[in-house]
């Protein structure tokens, strides 16, 4: 038996006060393996300069909708709409223009091992032709390390780099895009709680310097608490229930209160 | 491995290789990593190729000579050695070498890339990583592999020389020339050509291995180990058909 969703309950973003432009729109969109239904008509708007955590537990199929967003993996049904455009309609060359606007920092950070640092943020730098000679590359590297305090590791390898500098890297590497949005997944897994808040905080600096809207998937709740301007509870494929942090955790709802308590 | 299980696998490697030449030889042509490659699969082993090859041409040499005494026939030994090495023994020795270390080391690099998401992370960032890693590996692997099993035939003809000498005497030129008498046009050219299948055979499926792994670390170990085992078969059955084919065209 699936849960009924209780969003209807909560503040509709819709409905928000100082309404922004929306960048990102996730409109019925389902998705299933085989028998397991991932993703079940979830919806979602995300709105420029905010920050939208989607939390659930492991396996609920948050990593699966932001990858359908990216467009690593195609929705069974529904529709995604990125900076004004279908995401299913794009064929690869609009798909890459796309995703030079769209940062994406993998749970894994997925930096290239084999690369340096610096490397590792040239390539999308390069592959998305955004750069003009070296001059230029050489200030969007140092802008982009020196955005996340490492302004000394370019000459490093990946794997002399410890967990919290790599996610930091990751992070540069998204940000020296310049991109209008940040996907963001699960950023704080597997860090130490004091390098989780750094990573934190760095993720409000980024949003408030950049003013770039970010879709965070997260079930660390101290990094909900901090960095979510709106939390979308995603239960069974579903969005569940949906509003600011303190809403949420003031929600009598068993299912909303076993993430707060 | 079940029959249909086999079959099946056997169908996806053969879609993989028609992917490769749907989108391997269209733009944006990544010509800088094809030359990485070739520097990776090709320079990077040209030291175990070279000391295969030698110690493949001393052994033969030494183990077919008493033989070769019994019936008198010592001054067969560069022609038999000569031929043996150019039609089968480089091609295959040179080619199985190739497959454990580039291989396995595509299999595994791949298969790591899979895991960690480097390839999805690639293609968030304006890259077809199947272009990108896959037809360039494939493509490097499918032109090393004739310039190593040259050089390996070289290696293993000089060290036949050396062979022959360390019983009895001969000089270069005669040994060279003995060679080059008993060798024809079509001793050569299929022994050439099928490198060139061998070497895309084990870059095809080294790539379909660690491009396909499975999640986890696990998955990494047996994309290179299975990387290895199937494109060893397929070198021989690659071999098999050669020989049949060059019987067909009168070349045997």
């Amino acid at each position: 038996m699936q849960p009924e969703s209780i969003v209807q309950e909560m503040p509709s973003p819709a409905a928000a006060p100082a309404m922004a432009e929306t960048v990102l729109t996730v409109d019925n969109v389902s998705k299933s393996f085989g028998d397991n239904h991932v993703l079940r008509n979830f919806s979602l708007a995300l709105r420029r300069g905010e920050n939208v955590v989607v939390l659930g537990k492991s396996g609920s199929g948050k990593s699966v909708l932001i990858k359908c967003i990216i467009g690593l993996l195609l929705p069974d049904a529904g529709r995604i709409t990125v900076l004004g455009q279908d995401v299913a309609t794009l064929d690869h060359a609009a798909m890459d223009r796309l995703r030079a606007k769209v940062g994406f920092l993998f749970q894994s950070n997925a930096l290239y091992d084999s690369m340096t640092v610096r490397d590792n943020l040239l390539f999308p730098l390069r592959r998305h032709w955004l750069a003009h000679g070296p001059a230029e590359e050489e200030a969007l590297v140092h802008q982009a390390l020196d955005d996340v305090g490492l302004a000394h590791t370019a000459e490093l390898l990946p794997a002399e780099l410890s967990g919290g500098m790599r996610k930091r890297i990751a992070l540069a590497r998204t940000l020296i895009l310049r991109p209008d949005i940040i996907l963001y997944d699960e950023p704080t897994t597997g860090l130490d709680p004091v390098t989780a808040r750094e990573i934190d905080h760095l993720i409000r600096e980024v949003q408030q310097k950049y003013r770039t809207s970010a879709l965070i998937i997260s079930h660390d709740m101290n990094c909900v608490r901090l960095v979510a301007d709106r939390v979308v509870l995603l239960v069974d494929g579903r969005c569940y229930a949906e509003g600011t942090y303190e809403e949420l955790a003031g929600n009598a709802d068993p299912k909303v209160h076993e993430f707060f308590a | 491995m079940p029959n249909t299980a086999l079959l099946a696998e056997t169908g996806e490697i053969t879609s993989f290789a028609g992917r490769f030449f749907r989108e391997g030889f269209r733009p944006r042509y990544e010509l800088a990593e094809l030359l990485h490659q070739c520097y990776v699969v090709g320079y990077q082993s040209l030291p175990m190729v070279g000391i295969t090859g030698f110690i493949m041409g001393m052994v033969l040499t030494l183990q077919s000579r008493p033989t070769m005494a019994q019936f008198g026939a010592e001054s067969w030994i560069p022609v038999m050695v000569g031929l043996t090495i150019i039609r089968e023994m480089g091609p295959i020795i040179t080619a199985l070498i190739f497959a454990g270390k580039i291989g396995s080391s595509i299999g595994a690099e791949l298969g790591s890339m899979r895991v960690t998401e480097q390839i999805d992370a690639m293609e968030v960032s304006g890259t077809n990583p199947f272009k990108y890693l896959v037809a360039t590996r494939v493509l490097a692997t499918t032109l090393m592999l004739p310039l190593l099993t040259i050089l390996a035939d070289a290696i293993a003809l000089y060290a036949s020389f050396l062979g022959v000498n360390m019983k009895g005497t001969t000089t270069l030129a005669l040994f060279t020339n003995n060679i080059l008498s008993g060798l024809t046009f079509g001793d050569v050219l299929p022994a050439f050509v099928k490198t060139f299948f061998f070497g895309f055979a084990i870059g095809l499926i080294g790539c379909y291995k660690g491009y396909f792994s499975d999640k986890g670390t696990e998955g990494v170990g047996q994309a290179a180990n299975s990387a290895v085992v199937v494109a060893s078969l397929v070198i021989f059955l690659l071999d098999l058909v050669a020989v049949q084919i060059t019987g067909l065209l009168g070349l045997n």
